[in-house]
């Protein structure tokens, strides 16, 4: 419990008094700068998330609905296996995907890429949390639903899926959580700039990588005070998230939110 | 459509013989069979992923496997300057080696205790407030546990642990160097300290999944409360906790940014991890630090993926074995925890 609170007291100690109007909106620019911001930074981890979501969360909806729906049988345990073992990876391997496979094809570092990377974070989270509450829905709503001559695939999005949402929004909730502060995939995916977003295809910066930033450059006072800024915006969007999603689903089983 | 279908389908025509079973068979192509097809292929992109990743780690460390041969894992030395460059990462892989470790055995004992306060102790209300504190602590980004370990934890740990060893038994070969905080030992420290949610957390629901039955077992011959625990819970529940243990273990191997912030990032012989307060350097560190400084299609950067291989293989090897282990009690055995 010490860390947490040591955490939480130095981050809001030395994070409150950078935080300001122009902190949370300006543009990072030069480091000696002592006006500048981290408004690009908050940006772009927006922009990450969003792109991520909009791969990871299709694919990861329509895995978890095969495992739970079509998955007993050998190819389902497999993939179910290789999803928890994919869900463990270290992040920094991940990172080494996404620039062997799209950084190295557009040719420079890339938004996109690092969202590829924080994707392939979200993708068994998102799978894992949706298989688990398609399998929560009773069955009975499922036969009603096939008893009215309701098709298996209209069964499984419109009555299934809709009536599993709670669980499925949590994980992707959660997962959201996660990937806003993943750095090591995004330090070789993104690189991170100083200025705000100017296309998919040009380098981004995003919270955690302005951190890390100013933690290399920490021996500049101005740096410094960025840094805990940032980490305070950060932490705030993480535990905002988690704490909301708690507070929404009290008293579900914590197996698979201690995992995600 | 293959032929016994044919025949049952033929049957299925014949009024005399109609058969259940055969009826869905009539539609020859519906969107259900369209929706079986398009959801089996998106789960079949995971398994594409983990073959994708062993592909490309592989065909991009090949040219430093075929230029240093067995030497690029036993080899300590570390140079990238053009002409006269020599990769081993012996170095990188002992220091990844000795900092979990130290997470391991700092961190579990520590998990154990917190998980069976909470699954065998506490009262609910106290059980639920506590887990809910350390899954927060789960969700901290590792990012900000390493400006937190470089600004605050290292000065504790310099003060009040490295300063007083080192003045009492700084002889030893282990304690040998200043204490100065940026070292193997605080790295170790922190990862037991991220490692903690995960072991504890999993550890409580495998504890929480033993049958009452083999605890009332236990008391019913006179056990005492530890003696239940002891014998009915963790004897148990022991392949899951080792599970949730080596699950720990495969975090700390892949935690990176909070490592590469307090390690101190020592280079090729010097990152060899002979004392606790030395600087050093992990597989996971040294690719953190050097990536963006390596050319594309250089030697360095094959080196680095290289790494990333080894540290690929390692996190698979410890995985596979973790995920076997907790399933074997979570999803076979217990049930009750879903």
């Amino acid at each position: 419990m010490l860390p947490l609170a040591s955490i939480l007291f130095e981050v809001l100690g030395k994070g409150l008094p950078a935080i300001s109007l122009s902190f949370l909106t300006k543009p990072t620019g030069s480091i000696t700068d002592p006006s500048s911001g981290i408004g690009n930074a908050i940006e772009g981890t927006l922009i990450l998330i969003g792109v991520t979501c909009l791969i990871a969360v299709p694919i990861g909806l329509f895995a978890g609905i095969y495992l739970a729906e079509f998955g007993e049988n050998k190819l389902g345990r497999a993939i179910r296996f290789l999803n928890d073992v994919l869900a463990e990876f270290p992040s920094i391997v991940i990172g080494i995907l996404a620039f062997s496979v799209v950084v190295i094809a557009i040719g420079h570092f890339s938004a996109i890429a690092g969202a590829v990377a924080l994707s392939i974070i979200m993708l068994p989270i998102v799978t894992r949390t949706t298989e688990e509450s398609i399998k929560l829905v009773p069955s009975s709503i499922r036969d009603a639903s096939m008893a009215l001559g309701i098709r298996r695939w209209r069964t499984s999005l419109s009555i299934v899926l809709v009536t599993a949402k709670d669980g499925v929004i949590t994980g992707i909730m959660l997962s959201i959580a996660r990937i806003s502060g993943e750095t090591a995939p995004l330090l070789l995916t993104v690189l991170g700039s100083g200025f705000f977003f100017s296309g998919l295809d040009q380098p981004i910066d995003a919270l955690p990588l302005r951190i890390f930033t100013d933690y290399k450059n920490s021996n500049y006072p101005s740096a410094l005070a960025q840094g805990w800024g940032a980490a305070l915006v950060l932490i705030t969007l993480v535990l905002g998230l988690n704490l909301g999603v708690r507070l929404l689903t009290r008293g579900r089983s914590s197996f698979a939110r201690a995992r995600a | 459509m293959s032929l016994s279908e044919e025949a049952s389908l033929q049957q299925a025509k014949t009024p005399a013989r109609t058969r259940l079973d055969a009826l869905p068979t009539q539609r020859r192509f519906s969107i259900d069979d369209l929706f079986e097809t398009s959801s089996t292929i998106f789960a079949a992109i995971i398994i594409l992923i983990i073959a994708v990743t062993s592909v490309l780690l592989i065909r991009g460390s090949i040219p430093v496997l075929q230029g240093f041969k067995t030497g690029f894992f036993t080899g300590t030395n570390w140079i990238s300057v053009a002409g006269s460059e020599s990769y081993g990462v012996l170095p990188y892989v002992l220091g990844t080696l000795v900092t979990s470790a130290i997470a391991v055995v700092v961190g579990v004992p520590l998990s154990l205790g917190i998980a069976i306060f909470l699954a065998e102790m506490a009262p609910w209300s106290v059980r639920n407030a506590l887990s809910r504190v350390i899954e927060l602590l789960a969700a901290v980004p590792s990012i900000i546990y390493g400006f937190w370990g470089l600004f605050v934890f290292r000065l504790w740990i310099r003060d009040y642990l490295e300063g007083p060893i080192s003045s009492y038994v700084g002889a030893f070969p282990v304690f040998q160097g200043t204490p100065f905080g940026l070292d193997i030992l605080t790295a170790g420290l922190i990862l037991a300290i991220m490692i903690i949610p995960t072991v504890s957390s999993i550890s409580k629901d495998v504890m929480m999944a033993v049958p009452s039955s083999q605890r009332e077992a236990a008391y019913s011959i006179g056990a005492t409360r530890w003696e239940v625990v002891r014998t009915g819970v963790l004897g148990y529940a022991r392949s899951g906790i080792f599970g949730a243990i080596i699950l720990g273990l495969g975090r700390a191997v892949g935690e990176t940014m909070a490592v590469t912030m307090v390690i101190g990032n020592a280079s090729g012989p010097a990152a060899l991890p002979t004392s606790l307060f030395k600087q050093g350097a992990t597989m996971a560190s040294v690719i953190a630090n050097e990536f963006s400084e390596a050319e594309p299609g250089s030697l360095h950067l094959s080196a680095l993926i290289g790494i990333g291989l080894t540290l690929f293989l390692f996190a698979l090897v410890i995985n596979v074995f973790a995920q076997l282990m907790v399933w074997k009690v979570l999803k076979v055995r217990g049930g009750s925890v879903e």
